[in-house]
């Protein structure tokens, strides 16, 4: 069945989607990964580490296809129920969120680039530094890598927080635009309930 | 955002308040909570309180005192350069390229184990060699070895404890008797251990030496078959009995002296554990009957300061390793990864007066 284009866009693509919750589950994998190994000195530590830094990389290479991704295919638009100061705090949060998605693994590869670590990406690949070989700079990143970390998860709390609300509260269709397994953007049919226009 | 003029607005209440959308609400929160202690659990935030690298760094500071921009431990050190040439026999045991014949360029370290930068030199003070072997391929191999012949705990958090129980009294300036016996006493491995290090014989200095791995490692072949190993670097240099009394910088004063002279030498020797020499414990030595097998020749012939030195932007993270060579199970090898970071982070922030070892204690140009 072909879905005519006159039909409103209600859902992300099919690839937002997945790469939604691919990425929700290993960045948050990253955080509670990244705050436990800096935190602890036992055996743990190398093979958190060894997780962490490909786990990483790949999170970044992610990012930018959904980025490119989010650019070229628009998102479903936000249903005009939705006051202007959630739509700005929808939309800064959401680039927050990809300038994050993107900064951490940077910072975490180029820390480890500025402290004449080999940046190991599994047992025998190293990737190449993408940083002069510099201790105080990597001290800087260091610490940047902790505070873009927290940033990246309280603003992940705030995001499901609102996710939640319109999920269980507000009911305005905003929560299965991302969460519905149906196939497409559109539907054939307006869906009871919907007051997108 | 404005709606066109010509559709009527039929705005959706944002928020309908009620009892349902108030335990909605709850249930929201409650998630978020969750989230968030789960969260902070995991980063050690919330008791019970975990040994953290922060921790570790603070026991080596209650022995030894802050000193910024210094190592949290061996921070009496000097920076050398040379050359690592491997004679291949080591590589039916590994695959590790430097173990194949050929050179890798090296940046190594000497120094005093110790917390205190300006701590004055004397020969029972334990002495670490720290290298940076650099093969061409890039598979880099860094190490810390120390020149005692095991290591005092055998978890990260035995050896924090140790810190806390032998650090100075205050009032005496020595551990104080009455934490140092009940430790001991409770900790058998740890007594046996250093009665071990005091009985070691003392060499007249740095150049001198045996320096040992204590830590545990695997060396893995072609076929993938693993051997337990350990290592020391043994001086070609004739051993000689230390003097009785040295100056405050006899000992760096004298590593400086012998490569003016000329290179120093150390062999490779890697000792093969069997099944039941034990890898997750440092404080245990291994027979000294083990298979030994001369893997190549450390040549260093050039000293330098550690300011402005080629190893102080550097860390000897014994977890840097080649392929072909990995760590064991000994429990010492992540809590050293994991403090050598923060104490790196920590002095890679600060600013460093000079060291003890200056760059005119050398001589011009850094070349001895
Ligand atoms: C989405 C990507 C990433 C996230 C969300 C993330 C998150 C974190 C977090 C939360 C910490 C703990 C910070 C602290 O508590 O101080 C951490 C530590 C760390 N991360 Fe990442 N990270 C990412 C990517 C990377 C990458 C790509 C690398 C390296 C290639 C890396 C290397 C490290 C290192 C070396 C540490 C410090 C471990 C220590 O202090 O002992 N990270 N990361
Ligand atoms: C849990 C046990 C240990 C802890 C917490 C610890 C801690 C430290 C710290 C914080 C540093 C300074 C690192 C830096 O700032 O770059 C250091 C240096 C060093 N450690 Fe350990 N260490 C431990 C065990 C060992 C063992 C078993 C050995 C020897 C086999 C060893 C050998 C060395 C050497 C040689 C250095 C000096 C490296 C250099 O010259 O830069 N350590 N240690």
């Amino acid at each position: 069945m072909t879905v005519p284009a006159t039909m409103p866009v209600i859902r992300f693509s099919v690839l937002a989607r997945v790469l939604h919750w691919l990425m929700a589950i290993m960045i948050l994998g990253m955080l509670f990964i990244g705050v436990f190994m800096a935190a602890t000195v036992g055996p743990a530590y190398n093979t958190l580490l060894s997780l962490h830094r490909p786990m990483g990389i790949l999170i970044l290479a992610l990012a930018l296809v959904r980025l490119g991704n989010r650019l070229l295919v628009p998102p479903p638009p936000l249903p005009d129920s939705l006051p202007a100061l959630q739509r700005a705090a929808a939309l800064g949060s959401h680039i927050l969120l990809y300038a994050l998605m993107i900064a951490m693994p940077l910072v975490g590869w180029g820390m480890l680039s500025a402290g004449g670590y080999p940046v190991v990406f599994c047992k025998g690949v190293h990737l190449p530094p993408i940083l002069p070989h510099d201790p105080a700079l990597f001290a800087l990143l260091r610490h940047v890598h902790t505070w873009l970390g927290l940033t990246l998860f309280a603003v992940i709390v705030i995001h499901l927080g609102a996710a939640l609300l319109h999920a269980l509260i507000l009911r305005d269709g905003v929560f299965p635009a991302m969460a519905s397994a149906r196939a497409g953007r559109r539907d054939p049919e307006p869906v009871q309930g919907d007051n997108r226009h | 955002m404005a709606e066109p003029p010509d559709r009527p607005a039929t705005r959706v209440p944002f928020f309908t308040p009620g009892p349902r959308v108030l335990m909605r609400l709850a249930l929201i929160g409650a998630v978020l909570a969750i989230l968030c202690s789960a969260f902070a659990w995991t980063a050690g935030w919330l008791p019970p309180r975990r040994l953290t690298q922060t921790g570790m760094i603070d026991a080596l500071r209650a022995v030894d005192g802050r000193h910024r921009g210094f190592r949290s431990n061996h921070a009496k050190g000097v920076c050398v350069t040379g050359w690592f040439e491997g004679n291949g026999q080591a590589s039916r045991l590994s695959t590790a390229s430097v173990l194949r014949a050929g050179r890798s360029p090296v940046v190594g370290r000497f120094a005093l184990a110790g917390g205190m930068p300006f701590q004055a030199d004397a020969p029972a003070k334990v002495r670490s060699m720290a290298l940076r072997i650099m093969p061409p391929d890039g598979q880099e191999w860094r190490m810390g070895l120390n020149d005692i012949p095991v290591f005092v705990a055998r978890t990260a958090q035995e050896f924090h404890d140790l810190l806390l129980a032998t650090r100075p009294d205050p009032t005496t300036g020595k551990p104080d008797p009455a934490r140092v016996g009940p430790f001991m006493a409770t900790h058998p491995n740890t007594a046996r251990a250093a009665a071990q290090v005091a009985k070691r014989s003392i060499t007249s200095g740095f150049a001198d030496d045996t320096y040992r791995s204590l830590d545990a490692f695997r060396f893995i072949d072609a076929d993938g078959v693993v051997v337990p190993v350990r290592w020391a670097m043994v001086p070609l240099a004739p051993v000689q009995a230390p003097a009785a009394r040295i100056e405050a910088n006899t000992l760096f004063d004298g590593l400086i002296a012998a490569l003016r002279q000329g290179p120093l030498q150390w062999r490779l020797m890697i000792s093969i554990g069997t099944v039941s020499d034990p890898t997750s414990d440092p404080t245990v030595a291994w027979p000294a009957d083990r298979d030994q097998v001369d893997a190549g020749t450390l040549t260093l012939n050039r000293a330098e300061s550690e300011d402005n030195g080629p190893c102080t932007g550097i860390t000897y993270d014994p977890t840097i390793l080649p392929v072909g060579i990995a760590a064991s199970d000994d429990p010492i090898l992540p809590a050293r990864s994991s403090a050598y970071m923060r104490s790196f982070v920590i002095r890679s922030g600060e600013t460093k007066p000079p060291s003890a070892v200056s760059p005119a204690s050398i001589g011009p140009g850094g070349q001895p």
